[in-house]
């Protein structure tokens, strides 16, 4: 790698004679290669604005209880069908007499009704939309983070060990690969949810639970984050320190995590930005058709679904929901390219869907 | 090339097999609550007690797991599979509903390649430059899209503010070849504008990678305009790969990835029906869709792997392990 050195020799050292913990004798401070990520990364002034984005979307959804309580002065499950606000002086129903929802009003009531009422039932879209949003992120995140568990510990067992176990996990693989995951996701989604639920010993997870949504997402991606890592693994499973750890005593386990893992770490996070987007993506198409998550809880996908039968005479039901998740899936993918480019500049990771699926492709050189 | 095909056909066989046993897993075993869950799901919301008893009859549910197994495979293969809900076999409705899914897919497939491949081109050409920057924001944003969300704002704003399109239907090719082209170019245009950000992203990092290459700078030597550097020597190469993926996104796509796009568009497709299905709660069609749907990605996978492999020997001859 170039860019190490050429770094170092722009801002020759001035070496710091107290500083013993610099082990570097040629004049050059030493650098860890986070810090050079870091500032690789600074200076991408468009994958750190997405990633405000980011953080100010975050912000919007858990600011709900907030806007609920000072602002709309209601819930986001509380149903107004039979009443009436006064917007800039006039009366209006919130639900008008032949089932019509009132229209976004902003401010003309003084922020209740701020992107009008949802549906029939008359409740208040903005509240229902900051809400829905806490659901959207936290399956993301909480898949994300089942995905890359199971990839990690499935990836390093694998890579690891070689032969007939890693012909077992690839096969098991391969055929959840085999699978569209779009339909995978529906087949899951609807078994589990049209019964009672999903029944694991002592463990019962009712239908309409998220927890079904997030473990189905978490393990349909399972095999596209594998897949990079076990390769990694056998690639490094090679390299001099892992026979200096051997030649030490070092125990498989020791050198699974303590020598192995440390270098996926940056594969780790890049996949785990873009696995986030990239599941609530999922998660809206899910819900959209229906096999996500069910009433009474309710995400940005599955508003839109709702908010769709009104698509001619209230478009923003489905057009804001879904905006949000653009813009918030946009940015982590910013994001993420923006970090993969500075932890790994060579790397050619990348998530690309397939049908509504992401596949990781390594260059093939 | 006759062994490779062998080993290649042994494969398909097994994960056809394992594919068929996952779908069994999933309807037929996957623990829900209560005693008889499996034919309750099958049965569909509000299901009578006669009802999941003939259910439990037809999928064998008092005999072991391999002759389950086998009597759900019988069922779907045999195009005896009903929906329980509405009483309409299951086979039917998918055959009725392929036309309009190959016409949405092979129509899309053509867009996004098409797309793809000029926008990775120029992306590529003018590397770090404005065009490349804009395209990649551009790219990233078509990744970024809900599929539900495009769909609703082309029917908003091409439909029915500006009443351009039709919103939605679809007319078969053989009834009146413009109206099924007017009819399918919103459905195209949504299914397709995922797929340009991908191809465009991937085929523009190949052709950088390519043109690091010494046969480029060998063709630089010996004289060749810079376009045809571009187009013969490193397009060709760069698009190598792109071809590979398309085999897989198509398959995919035909294999379920449309149904949000033909739910929306309400084209009556395959895919549709599925969609139709999730929200009646009706089990038995996503069963189908779900099998076949997996079962095409598998044959045509194997048929992609065929044709590379005798297009390019490389494959067939030791380093297929990677490549299959």
């Amino acid at each position: 790698m170039p860019e190490p050195y050429a770094d170092a020799a722009v801002e020759p050292k001035t070496l710091p004679v107290d500083d013993f913990s610099s082990d570097d004798s040629t004049g050059f401070e030493g650098r860890s290669p986070w810090y050079l990520a870091w500032r690789r990364l600074r200076r991408n002034r468009v994958a750190l604005a997405f990633l405000a984005l980011f953080f100010l979307i975050v912000i919007f959804v858990l600011a709900a209880p907030l806007w609920a309580t000072q602002v709309a002065h209601t819930g986001p499950d509380t149903t107004h069908t039979t009443e009436k606000i006064t917007v800039d002086g006039k009366k209006k129903d919130v639900v008008s007499l032949d089932g019509q929802p009132i229209g976004p009003v902003w401010f003309g009531a003084a922020g209740k009704f701020f992107l009008g009422a949802d549906g029939s039932l008359g409740r208040d879209e903005m509240v229902r939309l900051m809400y829905g949003g806490r659901i959207s992120l936290f399956i993301g995140i909480v898949s994300a983070l089942i995905t890359t568990i199971l990839a990690v510990v499935f990836g390093l067992l694998a890579g690891f060990y070689g032969g007939k176990l890693d012909s077992a996990i690839g096969a098991i693989m391969d055929v959840i690969w085999a699978f569209p995951v779009l339909l995978l996701g529906i087949a899951l989604g609807t078994a589990l949810s049209v019964g009672n639920g999903l029944q694991l010993g002592p463990i019962t997870i009712p239908g309409n639970s998220i927890w079904i949504p997030i473990l189905i997402i978490g393990f349909v991606y399972t095999p596209y984050m594998l897949r990079p890592i076990r390769g990694e693994v056998l690639g490094l499973r090679e390299k001099e320190f892992v026979e200096a750890a051997t030649a030490q005593g070092a125990g498989t386990l020791r050198i699974m995590f303590s020598e192995l893992l440390p270098n996926l770490w940056s594969t780790i996070i890049v996949f785990f930005t873009l696995n986030i987007a990239n599941n609530m993506l999922f998660e809206s198409a899910l819900s959209f058709l229906g096999a996500g998550v069910r009433p009474p809880t309710s995400s940005w996908g599955s508003m839109s679904s709702q908010g769709f039968t009104l698509l001619t005479s209230q478009p923003q039901l489905v057009t804001i929901p879904g905006l949000m998740i653009l813009l918030t899936v946009l940015s982590l993918n910013v994001f993420g390219d923006g970090l993969r480019d500075a932890l790994d500049p060579k790397s050619k990771i990348t998530l690309r869907a397939r049908g509504g699926q992401i596949e990781p492709e390594k260059a093939s050189t | 090339m006759g062994p490779f095909i062998a080993r290649r056909l042994v494969r398909m066989v097994l994960v056809l097999f394992a594919v068929s046993i996952l779908v069994f897993l999933i309807f037929n075993v996957l623990p829900g609550g209560g005693t008889d869950a499996a034919a309750r799901r099958i049965a569909g919301k509000n299901a009578t007690p006669q009802l999941i008893a003939n259910v439990r009859k037809d999928f064998g549910f008092d005999e072991s797991l391999p002759q389950q197994y086998l009597t759900m495979m019988k069922q779907i293969f045999s195009g005896s599979l009903v929906s329980y809900q509405s009483q309409l076999n299951v086979m039917d409705q998918i055959k009725q509903g392929i036309p309009a899914t190959f016409s949405l897919c092979i129509g899309a497939a053509i867009i996004w390649m098409a797309f793809g491949v000029l926008f990775g081109y120029l992306s590529a050409v003018h590397a770090g430059r404005l065009t490349d920057r804009g395209l990649t924001i551009l790219a990233l944003a078509g990744i970024s899209l809900p599929v539900f969300w495009l769909a609703s704002i082309l029917i908003v704003y091409l439909s029915q503010k500006i009443p351009i399109f039709p919103n939605g239907d679809f007319v078969p090719f053989q009834d009146d070849p413009w109206q099924w082209l007017v009819h399918l170019i919103l459905p195209w245009t949504t299914l397709a504008v995922l797929f340009v950000g991908f191809y465009s992203r991937v085929l523009r990092s190949n052709m950088l990678d390519v043109m690091d290459e010494d046969y480029v700078r060998a063709a630089r030597a010996k004289g060749l305009g810079e376009h045809q550097v571009r187009t013969r020597h490193v397009l060709r190469n760069a698009l190598i790969p792109i071809v590979t993926l398309f085999g897989l996104d198509f398959a995919a796509v035909i294999g379920g990835g449309a149904i949000i796009t033909e739910l929306i568009f309400n084209l009556n497709g395959v895919g549709q029906y599925a969609a139709q299905s999730i929200g009646n709660q009706d089990l038995p069609p996503i069963m189908a869709v779900t099998l076949f749907g997996a079962f095409f990605v598998v044959l045509f996978n194997t048929l992609v792997d065929v044709a590379y492999a005798y297009l390019d020997p490389r494959i067939r001859l030791g380093t297929s392990a990677e490549l299959a």
